[in-house]
């Protein structure tokens, strides 16, 4: 009975948790509700004898990797919450429901069908206790961890190795072609949006005083003349300037 | 009424479906990553609960893996998400379409 109080509270968090983390709007709540789902699966993790996993699953996954979720959205900016109301392709998200629902249905149904195939034989070399006994859990597992699987283990450490590494070269600030962080390239984009309204600005004005001069040709034959006379003064100028050079 | 592994094992197909659907609707990087996570610990669940059932340590072993390969995982695609968005005013999974080249 106690068994299934706590199945079923833990099933409920770890599925609120699951859909809240896919519908929440900020990236810092969906984080949020990782947390709720990864804590409900470590006490199924202890309802199903495999204590040492329900404490890697609160030490690893919610106090290292959520953590480190959480880094990352607070250097990006919590701001960038997301509109769940538009969707970007037509009918993403009802195909997204259909091939979520038939993958599940595909899983329930291969279980329902290979039941029996499942539980049909144990493992020749395992114990012969119907269940991991609970004290032993830790022991069985560093037992099997550092023997059978030592080499896969060994393995698991060249990886995070190769893991940071990367990490570090990704993340390294190069010079010379670097662009701006975010909040900057909004301001460089409005600066530069600025200077070219400002520059069209100055372009429409120059047209429209030439229009406005053309216009005047006729009526006002001195301005015009005036005009010419100060550019042939330039052009004298200029002409001295190349004469001196 | 008892719970079987089975249960465990719908509760983790359950889990498992809403981490896909999530990966294919959400469009910020890191809350795909989430999903990601989300479907993984699924696989967990599914592997500790056959462990029980067939009374095999390697299931549990096999979680201690998924666990490590998880995190390098996240480490590394955190960092590509940051090595992004300097370049980039907003990490959108749409804008990486300009990785086609």
């Amino acid at each position: 009975m106690v068994e299934i109080i706590v199945f079923a509270v833990c099933a409920a968090i770890v599925l609120v948790g699951a859909v809240g983390v896919i519908a929440a709007r900020n990236p810092v709540h969906s984080a949020l509700f990782l947390i709720q789902t990864l804590f409900g699966m470590a006490v199924l993790f202890i309802s199903l004898e495999a204590h040492f996993l329900a404490a890697v699953q609160v030490v690893v996954y919610a106090g290292a990797i959520v953590i480190l979720f959480l880094f990352v959205i607070m250097l990006l900016g919590v701001d960038q919450a997301e509109d769940l109301n538009i969707e970007p392709i037509v009918g993403q998200r009802f195909i997204a429901f259909i091939v979520g629902a038939a993958t599940f249905v595909l899983m329930v149904a291969t279980l329902a069908g290979s039941s029996d195939a499942i539980t049909g034989q144990r493992q020749a070399t395992g114990p012969l206790g119907d269940e991991l006994t609970d004290n032993n859990n830790v022991r069985e597992l560093a037992e099997a961890l550092f023997t059978d699987y030592v080499f896969a283990f060994e393995a698991t450490a060249i990886l995070l190795t190769i893991a940071v590494v990367g990490a570090v070269v990704l993340a390294k600030r190069t010079s010379g072609e670097m662009l701006p962080v975010p909040q900057n390239t909004l301001e460089i984009r409005e600066a530069d949006y600025q200077a070219r309204v400002d520059a069209r600005a100055a372009e429409l004005e120059a047209n429209a005083a030439a229009a406005a001069e053309a216009g005047e040709d006729g009526s006002a034959e001195a301005s015009s003349a005036a005009a010419s006379d100060d550019d042939t003064a330039d052009d004298e100028m200029a002409d001295a300037e190349g004469g001196d050079a | 009424m008892e719970i079987t592994s089975n249960w465990y094992l719908i509760l983790s197909a359950l889990l498992f479906s809403i981490g896909a659907i999530g990966l294919l609707i959400r469009r910020n990087p890191l809350v795909m990553f989430m999903c990601v996570e989300l479907m993984l610990n699924a696989v967990n669940l599914s592997f500790v609960a056959f462990g029980d059932r067939l009374g095999d340590i390697a299931g549990q072993v096999s979680v201690f893996f998924v666990l490590v390969v998880a995190a390098a995982e996240v480490v590394v695609g955190l960092a590509l998400v940051v090595a992004i968005s300097r370049r980039r005013a907003t990490t959108t999974a749409d804008d990486l379409s300009v990785l086609r080249g």
